[in-house]
């Protein structure tokens, strides 16, 4: 448009020498609003774009190629790929991934739920209830983690402790971070006990948005209170629900501390996991090429519910 | 017969008021049941910690744990190092984030959509996902074992950026074309107009960029192998695989690892909590 303008007036008549005077410096303004407004932004792209875009670029190559991180960098074709078939502990890592995140997903939503409608009511000291339950969200793993183990010791803890002193045989009991069918249930009991009080939060924030007139309604209908959760609030929270369901599903796919700290993946492999894998993969063998590859598949698990979620919402 | 009806009526009132009571508090014992069980356990000796029945008050308590930790491992240089990553990291979110904010939400340029875009894609993107190329980048810049690696790769955040602008949105626009008449430039506009308003949000940032950034363990792992540049949690990590049979002293500094994120957790606790409440209310 501009250009344009600029080419007219080239031509020469009085008016339009005005008018492109007038063009010119609205022109010069635009660029100068241009230029403030990019240097608003600039502080944070530099940043950005140097160790967050760079590097996303940088993952997507390296997948593609083989590294030792010292020696020189071969092209390395689908070799990777294919050697995700063949490594035990890369198909452990990913169904470990799933199975963390198929337990885990629904038991914390639940946990959420039910705990956002108790303290949605009007009970007294309903703060300080709503602020123990968020506390284990923002208390530092490594420290709630040692904890944890402590608590859950398979010989001294006093979680066996209870259930020996209910009579349970020493020889039944469960073996917590120690014993390969108890491992990932430590790791997914002690993550929704972590989490769920953030979610928790969502599910508040969501309640408070249900029309009360809804509850009435029921009210004079006759339902009770179990018919009201079932046939009015849960409806009602159903977007509130899928958004929670893809955060936290998209959260699971990420663990690592917790598992880094409770179990460190084993015994054996029977809790570890894909960020658990990129980790060794990439920071005890150096086989950086090969984790990157373990990362891409990471990526194309989160893309696909991202995807979902996108798609989900345009529906709305 | 109708008041003996009614106080059948509050009778059910009553005793599903007192279930809820007993619900709530059975659970929030169970939420909290570890952080009781770490404090009671940094006041024992080692050897008392396991003792079953849990003795919750101990009855010697042994305050001697508290003193002892500092001088077993650097405990306040891993403070100092936190802090010091911490406050830089927080500051510069909150002055770069809202920068870039205020031009996204108030001022007009080429490729706008197309740049908030990118940063919106990268939000849901894993860190984990380019951690490595992250790690060998830095590393070409020779920053592995510097605390500058750890603050260039948390201050810079699309999230930051994206929670501050959702924020400016919802100041009208007609306040900065006022100021613009009156004939304040942008800058003056966004320092002395945007950021006094944006309290809620800044308050927001700050917690959730603080509670992360203080608890942040696999980043601190990666990069920092030298002790006396570790954090408190990889160093609290290292003193638990050193002394693993020093109950009462890993409890000790558990308890002093958390005290700073509970204090800046209980003081602004209502803006993190509104902030979580809206980013639920998006989906």
């Amino acid at each position: 448009m501009s250009i344009s303008n600029s080419t007219i007036a080239a031509s020469g008549a009085p008016a339009t020498a005005r008018r492109s005077a007038k063009a010119m410096s609205r022109r010069r303004r635009k660029l100068q609003n241009a230029l403030i407004a990019y240097s608003f932004i600039a502080p944070n792209f530099l940043g950005f774009a140097v160790f967050t875009l760079g590097p996303i670029v940088f993952a997507f190559a390296l997948a593609f190629m083989h590294w030792d991180g010292s020696n020189a960098i071969t092209f390395a074709g689908l070799d990777n790929f294919w050697r995700l078939f063949e490594d035990k502990a890369f198909i452990a890592a990913f169904w470990n991934t799933i199975i963390y995140t198929a337990v885990s997903v629904p038991a914390t939503l639940a946990c959420a739920l039910g705990l956002a409608v108790l303290l949605n009511q009007k009970i007294f000291g309903r703060d300080f209830f709503r602020t123990a339950m968020f506390f284990p969200y923002v208390a530092s793993l490594v420290a709630v983690a040692v904890v944890w183990n402590m608590i859950f010791n398979p010989e001294m803890g006093p979680v066996n402790m209870i259930l020996y002193t209910l009579g349970l045989d020493p020889k039944d009991m469960p073996g917590w971070a120690a014993d390969r069918h108890w491992a990932m249930v430590t790791v997914i009991l002690f993550g929704v006990w972590k989490s769920m009080g953030y979610y928790m939060v969502i599910y508040l924030a969501g309640l408070q948005g249900i029309n009360s007139e809804l509850y009435e309604a029921a009210d004079l209908d006759g339902a009770n209170s179990w018919q009201k959760f079932l046939y009015v609030t849960v409806p009602q929270l159903a977007p509130t629900t899928f958004f929670v369901t893809v955060m936290l599903t998209i959260q699971s796919f990420k663990v690592f501390d917790q598992i880094y700290m409770i179990t460190q993946g084993g015994p054996g492999t029977s809790t570890l996991v894909l960020v658990y894998h990129i980790y060794n993969e990439a920071f005890i063998s150096w086989d950086l090429g090969y984790s990157s590859m373990i990362a891409l598949v990471l990526f194309f698990l989160v893309l696909a519910v991202t995807v979902v979620q996108f798609r989900r919402q345009k529906e709305d | 017969m109708q008041i003996a009806k009614r106080s059948a009526r509050s009778r059910q009132i009553r005793v599903k008021t007192i279930a809820i009571y007993l619900t709530v508090i059975v659970i929030t014992a169970v939420m909290l049941m570890p952080f009781a069980w770490m404090l009671s356990a940094s006041l024992k000796l080692s050897r008392d910690v396991f003792v079953f029945p849990i003795e919750w008050i101990p009855s010697e308590p042994r305050w001697q744990n508290y003193i002892d930790i500092w001088s077993k491992i650097p405990l306040a240089l891993f403070i100092y190092n936190t802090s010091k990553l911490t406050v830089m990291v927080t500051s510069l979110q909150l002055l770069t984030s809202s920068f870039a904010a205020y031009a996204f939400a108030k001022l007009d340029f080429p490729y706008k959509n197309t740049l908030f875009l990118g940063y919106i894609a990268t939000i849901a993107m894993p860190w984990q996902v380019y951690m490595v190329p992250q790690f060998l980048l830095m590393r070409e810049f020779g920053l592995n074992n510097t605390h500058l690696a750890l603050i260039c790769l948390q201050a810079f955040t699309a999230f930051g950026v994206f929670l501050m602008r959702q924020f400016y949105m919802s100041i009208p626009t007609e306040l900065c074309e006022a100021a613009r008449i009156d004939g304040m430039n942008e800058y003056q506009i966004w320092a002395k107009i945007m950021l006094p308003l944006s309290k809620p949000a800044l308050s927001t940032l700050t917690i959730f960029t603080f509670v992360t950034t203080w608890n942040d363990f696999l980043g601190p792992m990666i990069y920092l192998t030298k002790t006396e540049l570790k954090t408190i949690q990889i160093g609290l990590r290292m003193f638990i695989s050193q002394y693993s049979a020093e109950y009462g002293l890993i409890m000790a500094a558990s308890v002093v690892a958390l005290i700073p994120v509970l204090i800046v957790f209980l003081s602004l606790q209502r803006f993190f909590v509104e902030g979580v409440a809206s980013s639920g209310l998006k989906g």
